[in-house]
């Protein structure tokens, strides 16, 4: 059985009440794989990564998700996150007065919790921690600081991976997580990010370049225009848009 | 006139009358009620400021700085003075908000009066007064006290400052003598209490004269000690004084937890000397009604003054802070951080006045004031006041006030936080941002645990948990 089921998923923004901006997307993802969502502007990739971490703000219309047996769509944010769903934000969200390390240990132990696992104390919290902020090449510093209070983009986005290396997901999925980075800070991200690739874990990447690809080899590509994926195939296509663009895709979807 | 008009005017009338009535048995029948020997100035001090509040009587909506409280339901008490309580229950109190050894020395006083038993004087410095001001009176010191006592603190700004300085009885008196720095805070700790009997009024008075180049930090405690529900109103009216001379370096704490049946009135005159620092954390967590004054006066120049508070109001209470920082003189800072947290149907006020007189060049000012509103039917009024009549100056303010950040619940619930736990760690967050700054340890740790258990966290969630925090304390 797949990791993640999505068929036919057509969802809207809730408050609007307006059109669909997802119209019957179809996604299979297994444990161990690795899928690239790109597209142009607009075209419901991002989207499509707030429905599954379950963002209340879409609504889903039609079609079904299921997830490691659940119906996903009974489940709430927090239950989606606990079960295994991590998303790493485009744009991370700052919250004074309350730091990173009580953040993280709060959500690791919320996971454990529900997995029946005993709760970390700090000690336990902060060992557990180390390597992984090694990884991001981050400073001890770092943890007593108020969650991305004051961060550059580069260190909010270097944050998002290693709370993804912290909270173990199964299914990472990742927001534009290399928009707004320069080269090296990409280099760190993308690296972490490629070293929790593992034979347990799914990656879903939105992305608009190509370039983070060439750290985290994608097994799938998949192009998603006007609220569907009306392409997939494998790395090579990531290269293929990067040459000629998505217009070619978009004729030979009409 | 209308009858209710009529009945106001009448109300009001009669319970003016109530405290013309106290004033009269408590100090001019030559019977020794008053704690206070009879000191010439001092009787006049009194009677020029009982007869102030007689002219004008409580302040009305209709007046500018009481436009957003109405007192109207202190008015219409007849408070009596209160008096010895009937039961223990202020022992009790004294020992749950005492600070035991991390005090410098405890003065605790119920009910307005000085209680040498449940006190703690400690190992003073030389040349270190910390009294009551009852004791202090018959003393040579009183003529120290004269020098200051009712000189910064106005009876013809505030009603409730003349009907106070009509009852100067007993309080406080501190003085520290050039040169002294103190680690551990001075602690003074009124406990009024509410047995069912009759609503009654005490008017605690504070002088602090810091002179030149001293360090220390004093806390005002004003806490309720109720016999539960239906242990009836009572009205505490302070005045604080505090005078600072120059290079020195004054932290202070106010804590204002009566019982929700109480009427709490403050008042705090602060005069800054040249090259010295104030900083001052206002914390209000009970009472029906209360109302806060503190107006600082840059009395020299590279005077800094910080002045912070936290407001935690439910139910249908009410909780007006007004502030006043006068910039007279040059090159002087200053910085103010007002946080309110309201549920149920409670109100809020804040009123930052920043007034900065022509010579006051350089003046660097900033003010914030943000409130989170959890509930629909709270109210928050917050409005900055800022008259600036010099040109070189740099004065910034700022305002906010909403619910709890969705997108920051969503960041928390993404990571496995629930829902209610979320909203309750960043109500916690919003409200500690102020309370981190606090550097007089005791009063810090009782408002974090508070503060936990309002927001239904966890009672050993600390602040420090929630990161280093040397570097907010400005």
């Amino acid at each position: 059985m797949a990791l993640l089921e999505i068929k036919n998923l057509h969802a809207r923004v809730a408050a609007a009440g307006g059109r669909d901006i997802l119209k019957g997307v179809n996604l299979t993802i297994d444990a161990g794989e690795v899928h690239a969502i790109m597209g142009k502007n607009g075209g419901g990739k991002s989207t499509l990564a707030q429905v599954l971490a379950g963002r209340e703000a879409y609504q889903v219309t039609q079609g079904t998700i299921t997830y490691n047996g659940h119906d996903l769509q009974e489940l709430s944010a927090e239950e989606r996150a606990r079960e295994g769903i991590f998303l790493a934000f485009q744009y991370p969200v700052e919250i004074p007065g309350v730091s990173t390390s009580y953040f993280l240990k709060a959500a690791v132990n919320a996971i454990r919790k529900h997995r029946n696992q005993p709760e970390l104390d700090s000690f336990e919290f902060l060992k557990m921690v180390k390597d992984k902020m090694q990884l991001l090449k981050m400073d001890q510093s770092f943890m007593n600081r108020a969650v991305n209070e004051g961060f550059s983009g580069g260190e909010k986005k270097r944050n998002e991976i290693f709370q993804m290396a912290v909270c173990n997901p199964k299914l990472a999925l990742m927001d534009e997580t290399d928009s707004g980075l320069d080269i090296d800070a990409l280099k760190v991200v993308a690296n972490g990010a490629s070293s929790l690739r593992g034979p347990d874990r799914a990656i879903m990447l939105v992305t608009h370049y190509q370039r983070l690809l060439d750290y985290i080899q994608p097994d799938y590509v998949h192009v998603m225009l006007d609220g569907r994926i009306v392409k997939t195939g494998d790395k090579n296509l990531a290269l293929e848009l990067e040459a000629r663009g998505y217009d070619w895709v978009e004729d030979e979807a009409a | 006139m209308t009858q209710l008009a009529e009945d106001r005017q009448t109300g009001i009338a009669h319970s003016k009358g109530i405290h013309l009535a106290n004033f009269s048995r408590h100090f001019a029948t030559g019977e020794k009620q008053s704690a206070v020997v009879a000191h010439p100035w001092l009787d006049d001090l009194r009677k020029r400021s009982i007869a102030r509040f007689d002219s004008v009587g409580f302040p009305t909506t209709k007046q500018e700085d009481w436009r957003q409280t109405n007192v109207n339901a202190i008015a219409k008490t007849p408070f009596k003075l209160a008096g010895k309580p009937k039961d223990g229950s202020a022992i009790e109190h004294a020992r749950c908000f005492g600070f035991a050894d991390e005090a410098a020395c405890e003065l605790v006083f119920v009910n307005g009066r000085y209680e040498p038993q449940l006190s703690r004087l400690g190992k003073l410095l030389r040349g270190l007064k910390v009294v009551s001001l009852a004791s202090a009176m018959p003393t040579p010191q009183a003529t120290e006290i004269r020098d200051h006592l009712g000189k910064y603190a106005d009876i013809n700004a505030n009603p409730f400052v003349a009907l106070n300085s009509g009852f100067i009885d007993d309080g406080a008196f501190i003085r520290v003598p050039r040169g002294i720095h103190m680690e551990a805070p001075i602690h003074l700790l009124f406990i009024s209490t509410a047995d069912g009997g009759e609503p009654t009024v005490s008017h605690p008075r504070v002088l602090v004269v810091a002179e030149d180049n001293t360090e220390f930090s004093f806390v005002e405690s004003y806490i309720g000690a109720s016999g539960g529900e239906g242990a009836g109103a009572y009205f505490t009216n302070a005045v604080t004084e505090l005078v600072i001379g120059e290079n020195c370096a004054v932290d202070h704490c106010k804590v204002q937890h009566e019982t929700d049946d109480a009427y709490h009135v403050g008042t705090m005159q602060v005069r800054i000397g040249r090259s010295s620092t104030f900083v001052s954390h206002s914390a209000s967590l009970g009472a029906k009604l209360a109302r806060n004054d503190l107006n600082v006066i840059f009395a020299g120049e590279f005077a800094e003054a910080t002045l912070n508070g936290i407001v935690l109001l439910d139910g249908t209470r009410h909780c007006d802070n007004h502030t006043l920082l006068d910039h007279a003189l040059p090159n002087c800072p200053s910085h103010e951080l007002y946080k309110h947290v309201l549920k149920g149907k409670s109100t809020g006020v804040f009123r930052g006045k920043i007034l900065v007189r022509p010579d006051a060049q350089k003046t660097d000012s900033k003010q914030t004031s943000k409130s989170l509103l959890l509930s629909d039917d709270a109210y928050m009024n917050s409005q900055p006041a800022l008259e600036i009549y010099a040109d070189d100056v740099k004065c910034t303010h700022g305002s906010t006030t909403g619910p709890v950040d969705e997108e920051m619940v969503f960041y928390l619930r993404s990571r496995g936080v629930g829902a209610e736990a979320a909203r309750h760690l960043l109500t916690y967050a919003f409200a500690a941002d102020i309370t981190r700054r606090i550097r007089i340890s005791p009063v810090r740790r009782l408002l974090e645990d508070y503060m936990a258990q309002q927001a239904g966290l966890p009672q050993d969630l600390r602040i420090t948990d929630l990161g280093h925090h040397d570097e907010a304390s400005r």
